[in-house]
């Protein structure tokens, strides 16, 4: 009941649209889920930046959402009304994933995923892996990794 | 304040694995995207990045929505190395006017693996410069097409006028096991790069 109001009052300060998760590119795990062919396409039509209310980029506090950051739902995370693609997000988040395959498999432009996730991490409903610069590079054990699993293809 | 306690609980941080990139560089039509299928775990992803020009420097879109907007695709796909590694492999957008955005690509790059199509050498000199110039470790992966010239590898090296240290590799980029040993050579480059006893 509370919750059902609440999320009515969130979603009366803008246009509600029909939000359909999973309408991204065809993976591994089989042809792009949701909007069938012939089906109502009204998802699409909501311009990027209406979802992040106007915002091109993620609050300033929050760490920095390279294309590789990977990002997990926290396992403690309070339950609570948020909008669909936030949820979505959640979703997809259940396992460690990368900010750009977020983007990829919601079919969210890169932008606006990053807002996004930086409102899901400063309300703690996320975490990510703690912030090394950007300027550094892989450490050397890091790298012998990669090249071991290279090797194995 | 009470700071962001979700990123430094102990134990819960350790199971987020480390990502890593390998950016898959080379003129239009040189077969990244190829390249990346045929090493990925997953089929490749594109994620697009939407850049309005009036978005440089301000915080705020209200009122600008007239301007010119360029929508930019980029491909990528996945090699999970290990349980705390995960690879992941960048195409670079094919035309040139998308330069700004090998910028982001660049940054924090383990390596690059630049695609050569020997119709069209000059396709690849961008990139070269490119990655010499941020300091950007490559190889040069010459995709050998059908129809086209016999190379070998020292008269690209010296078309392209890199360094003898960088690695030269004739590839099929449809190939598996051409496209891995494209990666080793790079990977074994950049570690060589990082031990100043080796080198040379």
């Amino acid at each position: 009941m509370t919750a059902q109001e609440e999320r009515r009052g969130r979603a009366s300060r803008r246009a509600v649209v029909p939000w359909y998760p999973g309408r991204g590119h065809p993976t591994s795990e089989g042809p792009a889920a949701g909007l069938s062919p012939g089906g109502t396409s009204e998802g699409a039509l909501v311009r990027p930046y209406t979802l992040t209310r106007g915002r091109v980029r993620p609050s300033a506090a929050g760490p920095r959402l390279d294309l590789i950051t990977i990002v997990v739902a926290a396992r403690d995370r309070r339950e609570r009304p948020l909008e669909p693609e936030c949820r979505a997000i959640l979703e997809l988040c259940r396992r460690p994933i990368s900010v750009a395959e977020v983007s990829a498999r919601l079919d969210i432009p890169l932008t606006v995923v990053r807002v996004l996730l930086g409102d899901l991490l400063a309300d703690g409903d996320i975490r990510t892996r703690a912030a090394t610069p950007v300027s550094r590079l892989p450490e050397k054990k890091v790298l012998q990794a990669v090249l071991d699993g290279i090797r194995r293809l | 304040m009470a700071s962001a306690d979700s990123e430094t609980r102990p134990g819960e941080t350790e199971a987020i694995p480390q990502a890593v990139k390998i950016i898959i560089a080379g003129g239009f039509g040189a077969g990244k995207t190829t390249m990346v299928a045929s090493v990925s775990e997953i089929t490749p992803l594109s994620t697009e990045e939407v850049m309005t020009e009036a978005s440089y420097g301000i915080d705020d879109l209200g009122g600008v929505e007239d301007k010119t907007t360029t929508t930019v695709a980029l491909d990528f796909g996945r090699i999970t190395v290990n349980p705390d590694v995960v690879l992941y492999l960048f195409g670079t957008p094919g035309q040139d006017r998308f330069w700004f955005m090998w910028d982001e690509l660049a940054e924090g790059a383990l390596g690059a693996v630049i695609l050569a199509d020997t119709r069209r050498l000059e396709t690849c000199f961008h990139a070269v410069d490119f990655f010499e110039r941020r300091g950007v470790p490559f190889a040069v992966a010459v995709n050998r097409f059908e129809g086209a010239e016999d190379y070998d590898t020292e008269e690209v090296r010296r078309a392209l006028d890199v360094d003898a240290a960088v690695p030269i590799v004739l590839a099929d980029a449809r190939d598996r096991a051409s496209c891995r040993d494209v990666l080793v050579a790079l990977v074994t480059h950049v570690i060589r790069g990082r031990s100043p006893a080796l080198s040379g």
